[in-house]
C-alpha cells in the first residue's frame, strides 16, 4: 500500500524531512539521511569561504539530483533578509520550493509572524513555493495559507529543544483547518514525538537536532523513519476510543 | 583608480570591491572571471551584485565595477 503526499504538485513517499546541520562530518550526515529515508533535506545559504574554495561542500556528499534540497532561511530575523536569502537560493539551486522562517528572537527562536506573513506574500508573488515555519496557532496558519504558503510548518516546541509536541490541541486544529500540508517543524526530541505528530494527522515532520545530537545519529535516523511510518499508520488506522476505567480483553463468559 | 602594467600593452586593471563583506582587490573583468579566479564552480554558487541577483547565465556578461558589493553564496548544512 503506497502512502504518498504532495506539496505544491511535487509528490514524495517519505514524510520525514531532515536537516543537515550539527553533524560531526559530511559522511555521518549523508549516512543519517540515507537511514532516515528522507527525500527532502533542509539546507542553509551562506557565504562561500573565498579563502578556502576547495573545502568540501555539502553537495559533494548529498546529491541534489537524488535528494530535494529545501533551502531554509534559518538565521534571518526580518522579511527582507529572508527574501534576499531565498532569491539567492533559487539562483544557486534552480528551484522554487523553499522553506521560510523569520525568527523573532534568539532565546526562543520563535517566529516573528508579522514579518513571516509579509515575506510569504512577497515570495508567493515572485513565484516561490514557500513552506512556512510558524507558531502553533490555527488562525495564523490560515493567514499564511491565504498569503500563499504551500505548506504550514508549526513548531512542536522551540527549535533544538527536543521537548516534543507541547500542544497537541493546536496542532490538531491546524491540521483540521488547513487545505495545504501541515508538517511539524522543530521540537521533536525522540521517536515517540515524531509518532505523536503523525498520529495528530500531520502530513510530515521536519527535524534536525533530534537526529544530529543523538549518540548514534544514524540509528536515530532509522528510528525516526519507523516512528513517522508508525504514527502515520496509526492515524490512518483510527485509534480506539479512550476510557476512564479498565475494560477486559478476554471474555467474561466461561470463566472457571 | 587601478593601475596598468607598464609597457606598451596594457595587461589588466585592479579594482576594489567588497566580496562577502570584505574589501578585496580583484582583476577587472566579468563576474564569471572572478568566480573562476577564486577557484569556484559557477554551477554551485549564486551571486548577488549590489543587492541584485546576477543570473548564472549572465555571469560572463556582467563587468565588475569599482566599489561593487558582491555576495557569493552556496548551500551549507542547516536545519530548522
Amino acid at each position: 500500500m503506497t502512502d504518498i503526499w504532495s506539496v505544491a504538485g511535487r509528490t514524495f513517499r517519505s514524510r520525514l524531512i531532515v536537516g543537515t546541520g550539527k553533524y560531526k562530518d559530511f559522511e555521518q550526515n549523508a549516512a543519517a539521511v540515507a537511514a532516515s529515508g528522507a527525500e527532502i533535506v533542509t539546507v542553509a545559504v551562506r557565504r562561500v569561504n573565498v579563502s578556502d574554495p576547495t573545502a568540501p561542500m555539502l553537495t559533494d556528499y548529498i546529491d541534489p539530483k537524488k535528494v530535494t534540497y529545501l533551502p531554509n532561511t534559518a538565521g534571518c530575523f526580518n522579511a527582507d533578509d529572508a527574501i534576499r536569502t531565498l532569491r539567492l537560493a533559487r539562483e544557486a539551486g534552480g528551484w522554487d520550493l523553499v522553506k521560510l522562517e523569520v525568527l523573532g528572537e534568539a532565546k526562543t527562536l520563535y517566529p516573528n509572524m508579522r514579518e513571516t506573513l509579509d515575506a510569504t506574500e512577497v515570495l508567493a508573488k515572485e513565484g516561490f513555493l514557500p513552506m512556512v515555519y510558524c507558531v502553533d496557532d490555527p488562525i495564523a496558519a490560515k493567514q499564511l495559507e491565504d498569503a500563499g504558503a504551500v505548506a504550514i510548518m508549526p513548531l512542536g516546541a522551540p527549535i533544538g529543544s527536543g521537548l516534543g509536541i507541547q500542544n497537541r490541541v493546536t496542532i490538531r486544529l491546524i491540521v483540521e483547518g488547513a487545505s495545504v500540508p501541515v508538517l511539524v517543524d522543530a521540537g521533536v526530541g525522540t521517536a515517540s514525538d515524531a509518532a505523536v505528530a503523525m498520529e495528530l494527522g500531520c502530513d510530515g515532520v521536519l527535524m534536525n537536532t533530534a537526529i544530529a545530537e543523538a549518540k548514534d545519529p544514524v540509528r536515530m535516523a532509522r528510528a525516526m523513519k519507523l516512528a513517522v511510518e508508525a504514527g502515520r499508520d496509526a492515524y490512518l488506522a483510527g485509534r480506539m476510543g479512550q476510557r476512564r476505567y479498565a475494560d477486559p480483553s478476554s471474555p467474561l463468559a466461561g470463566l472457571i | 583608480m587601478g593601475c596598468s602594467a607598464k609597457g606598451k600593452a596594457r595587461r589588466f586593471y585592479v579594482i576594489s570591491v567588497i566580496l562577502n563583506g570584505e574589501p578585496r582587490q580583484v582583476r577587472e573583468g566579468s563576474i564569471a572571471d572572478l568566480v573562476a579566479s577564486l577557484g569556484l564552480d559557477a554551477k554551485k554558487v549564486a551571486v548577488e551584485r549590489n543587492r541584485a541577483i546576477v543570473p548564472r547565465s549572465t555571469l560572463a556578461d556582467v563587468a565588475l565595477a569599482e566599489g561593487d558589493a558582491l555576495e557569493i553564496v552556496h548551500f551549507v548544512g542547516g536545519g530548522c
